[in-house]
């Protein structure tokens, strides 16, 4: 279970993140929503350790991750699989290479044939031919560059799995590739998911619960339903192009 | 008043980088048991700086040794006896243009490459990612390059002697009747062992300038690749301060 309760983080005079309070239970797929540049992204690294908190804190699996010595920190982050916005794959490494730093183990990654089947494995997973495993990062598509920072999020078969906007930068069709594949995942692998994003259309075909921030603040955590319903003027805002959309409407 | 605020942010700036700096070093103590993550990729590093450098590294050094022999040669007085000239080249090149110049040669070339790397690796979140993935950035990242610069700069120091003092010996053949004996007396005649520990001594001191500084500002970079520009530009200028800086300091301390 992930809890953030009254996490706060400025960077300089701005403060990004202004008493956060935010719960993922086990086996759920939650989108945390929000306009560009509201701190969705910050709030996802506070998650796995990447940011400490100013004041407040988040708990995983009933540890407090700001205040965890580093050998357990490093411990705890290989049960939560990080998506990053752009990949973030090692550009001197080929894809083989970089999905198998995802596997956690030392004793199972030091192991070639096994690394081997499971890398093969992992880019199947995520809709990937094997010759991919032999490209380096600068000869993929954007679409494929994520779907390899999925691979490498899951080779050590995570608990959690954050994306951090899996889906920006990419055409609807490939988009809509990647939200598949994440409810595919999330099905198949039973993980517990929490995918930043702003694209409003996939959140609500992806997850089973959203939550809304802005001004550092979550405004509406509730069911796809509840979010329909909400009277907030911030949701209704921030809603309101797709809701117009009468496919996504129905 | 407006001063005063100047002064404090200045300082306070200051103590921000002692800060993260010691972290760092802290986080390459604490990576150090990990040898076999750091071992092997040290080892690629120390063969590609080595190799790499070697070709710049003996230019430089073979042009500072003939430069220095034709400029004795220029300012020669007949009476003086020539075998001086040997000691002159060797005490030059081996106390201080062989580590000095292959120090800011360096500091360029690996320092600014280091700071390049790291701080992109910073800005397209790979550094994060490694973190992500409950890898230690210091044990996979700085540590290697950081070894391996400690290996290979006090070696290429070595060979610039080395080069240094043959270019100078082969030069100022070309302007003085000095016979290879005569070199060979003017350079062991003065000649102290302690000269080629100095320099040695010299190249570990600018090895820690060359690789931590970069490493540091490197894995710092913020903003994108105008950061990545700045932390690079940034790191090749303050570690050739310290380079000069260190180099003052050890003759004081080590010459006096």
């Amino acid at each position: 279970m992930i809890e953030l309760t009254g996490v706060q983080k400025r960077f300089g005079e701005q403060i990004v993140l202004d008493g956060v309070d935010f719960t993922v239970a086990e086996g759920e797929t939650v989108a945390l929503l929000g306009p560009s540049g509201t701190g969705k992204s910050v709030l996802l690294k506070h998650i796995n350790g990447l940011i400490h908190p100013d004041a407040g804190k988040v708990v995983v699996d009933g540890s407090d991750v700001g205040h965890l010595p580093r050998k357990v920190l490093a411990l705890l982050r290989t049960k939560i699989g990080y998506v990053f916005q752009n990949g973030a794959l090692f550009d001197s490494m080929d894809v083989f290479e970089n999905v198998r730093l995802g596997v956690a183990d030392e004793a199972l990654f030091k192991d070639l044939a096994y690394c081997e089947d499971r890398v093969m494995q992992c880019l199947g997973l995520v809709n990937l031919a094997p010759d991919v495993a032999r490209k380096y990062p600068a000869q993929l598509s954007g679409g494929m560059r994520k779907r390899v920072g999925i691979a490498r999020a899951i080779a050590g078969a995570p608990k959690y799995l954050l994306y951090d906007e899996p889906t920006s930068g990419l055409d609807p069709v490939n988009a809509d590739i990647i939200d598949a594949l994440v409810r595919r995942l999330d099905n198949e692998l039973g993980v517990t998911s929490v995918m930043v994003t702003h694209d409003v259309r996939g959140a609500f075909r992806v997850a089973n619960r959203l939550a809304l921030l802005s001004d550092g603040r979550i405004v509406l955590q509730g069911t796809p339903e509840e979010f329909r319903a909400s009277a907030d003027p911030t949701v209704r805002a921030f809603l309101e192009r797709d809701f117009e959309d009468p496919s996504f409407a129905a | 008043m407006r001063l005063f605020r100047l002064l404090g942010r200045l300082v306070l700036a200051s103590l921000a980088h002692i800060g993260r700096f010691s972290l760092l070093l802290a986080e390459l103590l604490r990576g150090l048991p990990e040898w076999r993550v750091w071992l092997p990729r040290t080892v690629a590093e120390a063969r590609s700086i080595g190799m790499g450098s070697l070709f710049i590294v003996v230019l430089i050094s073979a042009f500072a040794g003939g430069v220095t022999a034709f400029q004795s040669g220029y300012q020669w007085q007949t009476s003086l006896p020539l075998y001086v000239l040997g000691t002159l080249v060797v005490s030059t090149i081996v106390l201080e243009l062989g580590p000095v110049l292959t120090g800011l040669i360096l500091a360029g070339r690996i320092g600014a490459r280091y700071a390049a790397e790291l701080g992109t690796m910073r800005v397209t979140e790979q550094i994060d990612a490694l973190e992500s993935l409950g890898r230690s950035p210091a044990s996979h990242l700085i540590l290697p390059r950081v070894l391996a610069g400690f290996i290979m700069i006090p070696a290429l120091v070595i060979i610039a002697n080395v080069v240094g003092v043959v270019a100078g010996w082969l030069a100022v053949k070309q302007v003085l009747p000095i016979t290879d004996a005569d070199f060979m007396y003017g350079a062991q005649y003065y000649y102290r062992s302690f000269d080629g520990y100095y320099s040695v001594i010299k190249a570990i001191a600018f090895a820690g300038a060359i690789t931590l500084i970069p490493c540091y500002m490197g894995f710092n970079t913020k903003q994108g690749a105008e950061g990545v520009g700045r932390s690079t530009t940034a790191a090749v200028v303050s570690s050739s301060v310290v380079i000069l800086l260190l180099d003052t300091l050890l003759a004081k301390i080590l010459l006096n």
